[in-house]
């Protein structure tokens, strides 16, 4: 068991002043908190891995219909977004690092543009939403997706039916994935304040680094919903 | 240890070491936070079993002259939805297992203690939500909440249910989290895996489901709240949408979330077998690792809810098959828990009672579940109180009963006080007879084709003697569960103060002062025995085992 401290248990006289009453050492609350965070990303792949299972069976079941439903979203928009999300994770990344090596420019910088990124891809998401929103796509009761070809197949037209379920599951998984975008957004906003107040060394920086795992999981479950979402049948 | 003289002044403990309703909302000690969980969970139990009293009275006379049809669904509506989301699911973990896994790995608190209180918090919001949603109308979807049913056309106030539902789920979720976390990074030097309590075993096991299992139930309310609340379409038959996705998402969840309930139970009552018989529990690892097979294989049998939903006849065939497989290790623990007896010095204390009641109940709840898991039966019984009958003897005879003897078997560390053991085995006594008379005739009424759910049986009369019996029967059991509540309360006053280890029992939580002060032991203890050393700790020549250095 390479998690069973034994040694060095009674060391107060180096007590880290970050150190928990009831862990041992720092190597095991750290050792603890990142295992935490991995077990909470699980129960989020569960919780996405419902709406992926959904999402395949009517993609598999109305496949054009949905080809159709996908080509009406901006695949420019949601590209860019993408590529934003993979720059953030980069600058995460950055943090980590400048966390570990005492860099305080560096950490402030690269949390501040992290939040910055996430912003505009919460901003390039609202002008997707307007957009669904100003033509009709929105499921309810003014909800129309009349005449609309199906990609590869001339004349024929998708069913408005199936093109509601699938924007009611766009709608769910790209709002839960922004909801948590949002939440990452206070984690690092608290991150950034903590940073300022100079708590994280060298020493001890596990929030940032679990923060971090957050906010990479969260870019994953985009990377996986945008060709699902935008890239159904492009080369029709 | 200090030496038995009558003490002058009480020693320091969690519980008089601060007072004040603040030194209590605000701790994040998990010995007070399992006495929160133990009083709102007590709450809720009655207010379920409330519930369950007005059903048996009006199934008393075949008319529906209690409560009308719309009453009646949302009697047993709320009777599940409370009893399972807000008793069951936090029963024995939330408050056996907060108090009691950091102590039987040496550990001074779970890794996450203010998770641990948020936890609390979130059980309180969802619990206070649930409370509202009965007070302004109630739900009648049945605890199921099935789609198009819940998602387009009841009348009831579904979307706060659920989201009740979703809030006491992610409660399940942090102390899941919280206790696989303690369980991997937080044990006493000393203690491997292989020497771990099987109580351990068995929360880890449950902690599992917990993880993977109920982020699949919040989605799935999700997408009803807002298929509900926005309009969208997704389970809807009329857009294409298809509702059995629904109960595949539901049961994935609700299917696993049974051994969520029982695993535990599983776990006080290994304990509860190996303390009273004096004996090292038989074939350690056979039990340790049939919980984590449970885990496993519950997770892949959930589409035996839908044998009759028009689902595929091979899916069917896979499927009751699986639920086959998820027996046998059910069946190596009772197996086991039996050769544990064999050659014991038994000792007929109330949790051993209650040990022996869960053995009984189980077997009969597990072994009829095979009716059901078989595709032919399934079709004849389904929704008939067989079901009922059966799902009450694994919730109700195994996990209640697991409950209560864990309550008794721990309530000296807990409280500090010897509970009176008269009333004790005289309680065990009366839950037994009541559980058995309230369910036993449900058997036989499903059996005979008496479908659950209706309220008016009017058409059939001949089934009203049994339903007289189960309905006597509930009152009894009522009466069962009453006593242990009046003298666990009379108990934290007029009770004779407990030693450390009144049962004399194997287990690091014992070798620690009763209530244990707050960060558990005095001394960090390192452990160099196996679980269970009951032939070491008997052994004449010893008094007290090798404790800690």
């Amino acid at each position: 068991m390479p998690d069973s401290t034994a040694v060095g248990l009674h060391h107060e006289e180096q007590h880290h002043p970050e150190l928990l009453h009831h862990f041992a050492d720092p190597q095991q609350q750290r050792d603890a908190s990142s295992l935490g965070m991995w077990v909470f990303l699980a129960t989020e792949i569960m919780f996405f891995g419902g709406l992926f299972c959904a999402y395949l069976i009517y993609r598999r079941w109305y496949f054009g219909d949905f080809a159709a439903a996908s080509k009406s979203i901006d695949m420019a928009l949601g590209a860019t977004n993408t590529a934003v999300l993979i720059c953030s994770s980069l600058t995460v990344v950055l943090a980590v690092w400048a966390a570990q090596t005492a860099r305080r420019t560096l950490l402030l910088a690269s949390l501040a543009i992290t939040m910055l990124l996430g912003l505009t891809f919460l901003g390039i998401k609202g002008v997707e939403y307007k957009q669904k929103f100003d033509e009709h796509h929105v499921p309810g009761a003014s909800f129309s997706f009349d005449h609309e070809e199906i990609p590869g197949h001339p004349g024929q037209y998708a069913n408005p039916a199936h093109a509601q379920i699938f924007f009611s599951l766009y709608f769910v998984m790209t709002g839960l994935h922004a909801l948590h975008m949002i939440i990452g957004l206070g984690i690092f906003l608290w991150l950034f304040l903590a940073a300022w107040r100079g708590r994280f060394t060298p020493e001890y920086n596990t929030p940032i680094e679990i923060g971090g795992l957050y906010w990479h999981f969260v870019d994953i479950v985009w990377i996986y919903l945008f060709p699902l979402l935008y890239l159904i049948d492009r080369h029709a | 240890m200090e030496i038995a003289i009558p003490k002058p002044v009480e020693r320091e403990n969690y519980l008089n070491k601060e007072y004040g309703v603040w030194s209590w909302l605000l701790t994040t000690d998990h010995k007070r936070i399992a006495l929160l969980y133990l009083i709102s969970i007590t709450f809720f139990f009655f207010i379920g079993g409330f519930f369950a009293l007005l059903i048996r009275l009006e199934l008393l006379t075949p008319a529906g002259d209690l409560v009308q049809a719309d009453t009646y669904n949302k009697l047993f509506t709320q009777h599940g939805m409370v009893m399972i989301f807000f008793f069951l699911i936090p029963s024995i973990p939330a408050v056996l297992g907060n108090f009691l896994v950091p102590m039987m790995i040496g550990a001074k608190d779970l890794a996450f203690p203010r998770i641990n209180l948020l936890s609390w918090y979130l059980y309180i919001i969802g619990g206070v939500m649930m409370l509202h949603c009965m007070l302004i109308g109630g739900v009648d979807t049945g605890w199921t909440f099935y789609a198009p049913f819940s998602t387009n056309f009841t009348n009831s106030n579904f979307i706060e249910a659920g989201l009740a539902i979703f809030v006491a789920g992610f409660s399940s979720i942090l102390t899941g989290l919280n206790f696989v976390v303690t369980i991997h990074r937080m044990r006493a030097p000393g203690l491997t895996w292989s020497r771990l309590p099987l109580f351990i075993w068995a929360h880890y096991a449950t902690s599992i489901i917990q993880l993977l299992g109920t982020p699949v139930i919040a989605v799935t309310i999700v997408l009803v709240a807002a298929e509900r609340g926005l309009h969208l379409g997704i389970f809807d038959p009329k857009l294409g949408g298809d509702p059995l996705l629904f109960q595949h998402l539901f049961w994935f969840y609700s299917h696993p979330a049974v051994y969520i309930m029982i695993l535990p139970a599983m776990g006080v009552v290994t304990e509860i077998i190996a303390c009273f018989s004096r004996k090292r529990i038989f074939g350690y690892s056979f039990v340790a690792f049939s919980s984590i097979a449970i885990a496993v294989f519950g997770f892949l049998v959930w589409a035996h809810h839908m044998f009759v939903a028009g689902m595929s006849v091979y899916a069917a065939l896979v499927f009751s098959f699986l639920s086959y497989a998820v027996a046998l290790p059910s069946a190596i623990k009772v197996f086991n828990w039996t050769a544990t007896l064999y050659k014991g010095s038994i000792h007929y204390d109330a949790p051993m009672l209650y040990a022996f009641g869960f053995l009984g109940l189980f077997t009969i709840g597990g072994l009829t579940g095979l009716f059901l898991a078989a595709l032919g039966i399934d079709v004849h019984v389904t929704d008939t109180y067989f079901v009922v009958a059966h799902f009450h003897y694994i919730m109700v005879g195994g996990a209640v009963m697991g409950y209560l003897g864990g309550m008794h078997f721990w309530w000296p560390k807990i409280s500090g006080r010897l509970y009176p053991e008269g009333w004790a085995r005289l309680a065990a006594l009366i839950v037994f007879i009541g559980f058995n008379l309230t369910f036993f005739p449900q058997f036989l009424l499903g059996y005979l084709g008496m479908p659950r759910r209706y309220y008016d049986y009017s058409h059939m009369p001949e089934f009203q003697v049994l339903n007289v019996l189960s309905t006597a029967g509930a009152t009894v059991l009522g009466v069962g569960y009453l006593l242990p509540m009046v003298y666990f309360l009379w108990s934290m006053r007029y009770g004779k103060p407990a030693s450390d280890n009144p049962w004399n029992a194997a287990g690091l939580e014992w070798k620690t002062a009763s209530p244990p002060p707050t960060f558990n032991f005095d001394e960090e203890p390192i452990v160099t025995w196996e679980a269970y050393n009951y032939e070491e700790l008997d052994a004449p020549h010893k008094q007290e085992v090798p404790v800690a250095r």
